[in-house]
């Protein structure tokens, strides 16, 4: 039996769900970058290019949060390097980025300026088709959809689980970073990608561009909270969550976990890359550090932060933590990285359903 | 009936002329499960050894030993949980379980009830029997699967032949542990397998629900193919089936449940401990 994908698509959410999405997007799509482009600096309903750059660079990262709560909440894999699709998205459209820059660079050659600084006289055959926006689209999406469904292939047929799957993700990333670090990978070594000029022939730095990046990551970020809904209440969802809370009882009512995993994962990560895809222009810069360790760390406390298995509650999470790290970077740069330790600490022992668990029991409270 | 006689033919299929192998099972000897000379040791420890048992279709056996005669290994073997060092195991003539995955032998007809109940304590009980029900489990299949009213019959017959129709929205791991027991059985008879696999269905169930348990499983047999592990003699009475006494991994006696207990080995296997 099948009913029409769009009518359970609009059963997906209550309707205070829907009024609170189009909240969402007429601020974002409409308020924010209205107030940003048109209004004088001079006034005080002006949008800052910090402010602007800042949101959409969190609302990037919401989007992987989101996606890490497909896998880590719903289907129970806990993945510590979910970074690595993230800045691989993020260098194949930095690839375009470079190209766009043309003759501009300190070199003015065509090459892009690290490949000149290594005496290369020609574009290594990986960068060819580099200068299409399409082509730049295909690989944000096909390799790391690539990499996540050969990895996740041989992880979860020899039905790798817990924290050794933690750990081998882990080990993936740090390897992408090590091998991205080599000026010979022909990725600009350590410095990566940066001083982007033009997208489309239109400058990256104007306002106009800014918000437009803005609202493509709003916009990116909602069709993932519907996707994710649509999903994990369909009966995919439940058995992806039946999956997480005793594999081996679905395998003998008939269901095959692999498929299921494969399927979530390399979606997480081709989720993971679009919101990489979108975070470099706006931030200007891709290198190797995103594929740290640490940070794919991040990306699993934004999602226990928010809560786990609620799809809102990470991309609260990601809010939360990083305005914190905003403020924290800046008035007490030394203490950041205990005062997330000690959110993590916090929110595992007292909070396991992390913020929206701590709402859902405050409402509960008032009611009893 | 021994394994010898029962003329077993390899995998090849039966011996006899212008028998054509017809895919999924193939019951036409009678017999729906064989294990011939199966034998699984885990660090040196043999579960089981070299354990032969035949189940005719439509039979329902218990199966009874003391702790550690391999009862549960058996049931991983079979399921493909586990895979053995040595023996042959078939589903019909024709399904070779050692070669299977657990959601093939699931597809094929096997279900199984584990010892200690296992549901999805996160869903409703009407999810759990929606996620077991027969039909097609592939990962793109479930993302547009939608119940239709078929299903949704089937669910609530089921419902109330567990007695859990009044409960249908609570979420499992609310359940006590005899309902817990009766929600598996439910899960089980919704895949709609030939043979059920039943590892202690009774533990923890009141004497009550015991017995309306074994009416249940009486009434299934013949249809269905049962296999009872127990503990509960009574039960076992209740139901009446052949009895399978496993010590050491193998098999020690058989017969029915008078004959058995009257075993002098079984009575040595029982007490000498």
């Amino acid at each position: 039996m099948r009913t029409p994908v769009t009518l359970r698509f609009l059963t997906a959410l209550p309707r205070s769900g829907w009024v609170a999405l189009a909240l969402f997007a007429a601020i974002t799509l409409v308020l924010l970058p209205v107030l940003h482009v048109y209004v004088p600096h001079d006034n005080p309903l002006h949008v800052s290019n910090y402010a602007i750059t800042l949101g959409g660079k969190i609302m990037c990262y919401a989007i992987v949060a989101v996606a890490m709560d497909l896998i880590w909440g719903y289907a129970g894999i806990l993945s510590l390097g979910h970074g690595v699709f993230f800045a691989l998205g993020g260098y194949a459209f930095g690839m375009y980025l470079m190209r766009q820059i043309g003759t501009d660079g300190s070199y003015h050659s065509t090459l892009p300026d690290f490949m000149v600084f290594l005496d290369w006289k020609a574009l290594p055959w990986y960068w060819s088709g580099s200068d299409s926006f399409l082509w730049a689209l295909f690989l944000v999406l096909a390799v790391p959809a690539l990499l996540a469904a050969i990895f996740g292939f041989f992880a979860f047929r020899s039905r790798i689980k817990g924290v050794y799957f933690s750990i081998i993700t882990q080990a993936l990333t740090y390897a992408a970073m090590l091998f991205f670090f080599r000026n010979e990978t022909g990725f600009g070594g350590n410095n990566g990608f940066t001083d982007f000029r033009r997208l489309l022939g239109y400058d990256i730095t104007s306002p106009e561009m800014r918000a437009v990046l803005f609202a493509l990551s709003a916009l990116m970020l909602m069709l993932t909270l519907l996707l994710g809904r649509w999903m994990m209440t369909s009966k995919f969802g439940r058995v992806l969550t039946a999956i997480r809370d005793a594999e081996s009882r679905v395998m003998f009512i008939g269901y095959n976990p692999l498929h299921y995993k494969l399927f979530i994962w390399t979606l997480s990560a081709m989720l993971c890359a679009v919101a990489g895809a979108l975070y470099v222009p706006q931030v200007g810069i891709i290198n190797p550090s995103e594929m740290s360790t640490a940070n794919s760390i991040e990306i699993a406390i934004w999602t226990a932060v928010g809560g786990r298995a609620t799809l809102i509650g990470p991309v609260i999470g990601a809010v939360l933590v990083n305005l914190s790290k905003s403020y924290f970077t800046l008035a007490f740069p030394d203490y950041w990285l205990f005062f997330l330790g000690a959110l993590f600490v916090m929110v595992t022992l007292w909070l396991p359903e992390g913020v929206v668990g701590l709402w859902k029991r405050i409402r509960n409270r008032g009611r009893a | 009936m021994s394994v010898a006689e029962q003329g077993f033919g390899g995998e090849g299929g039966s011996p006899e002329v212008g028998h054509i192998l017809q895919p999924g099972l193939d019951i036409s000897h009678k017999v729906i499960l064989y294990l011939e000379d199966i034998s699984v040791s885990f660090d040196g420890f043999k579960a089981l050894n070299k354990l032969s048992l035949a189940i005719d279709a439509g039979e329902l056996r218990c199966i009874i030993g003391p702790n550690g005669a391999g009862k549960t290994t058996m049931m991983d073997v079979i399921t493909g949980k586990t895979r053995p060092d040595t023996g042959t195991c078939f589903f019909g003539q024709t399904l070779d379980l050692t070669r299977m995955t657990e959601p093939q032998i699931a597809h094929a007809g096997i279900g199984r009830k584990f010892q200690k109940p296992t549901v999805f304590e996160n869903h409703s009980v009407f999810d759990n029997l929606e996620l077991a029900m027969k039909t097609d489990k592939r990962a793109r299949v479930s993302l547009f699967a939608r119940l239709d009213d078929v299903g949704r019959d089937k669910i609530s017959d089921t419902l109330r032949l567990i007695r859990l129709d009044h409960e249908a929205d609570r979420k499992a791991g609310l359940l006590s542990h005899g309902q817990k027991q009766w929600l598996e059985i439910g899960m089980l008879l919704m895949q709609e397998p030939q043979l059920l696999l039943l590892d202690e269905p009774v533990a923890g169930m009141t004497d009550d629900e015991t017995e309306r348990t074994g009416e249940l499983f009486k009434s299934l047999a013949g249809k269905h193919s049962l296999v009872v592990v127990e503990h509960d003699m009574a039960f076992i009475e209740q139901l009446g089936g052949k009895v399978t006494v496993l010590h050491e991994g193998s098999v020690l006696a058989e017969g029915n449940l008078a004959t058995v207990q009257a075993d002098p080995r079984v009575i040595e296997v029982y007490l000498g401990r």
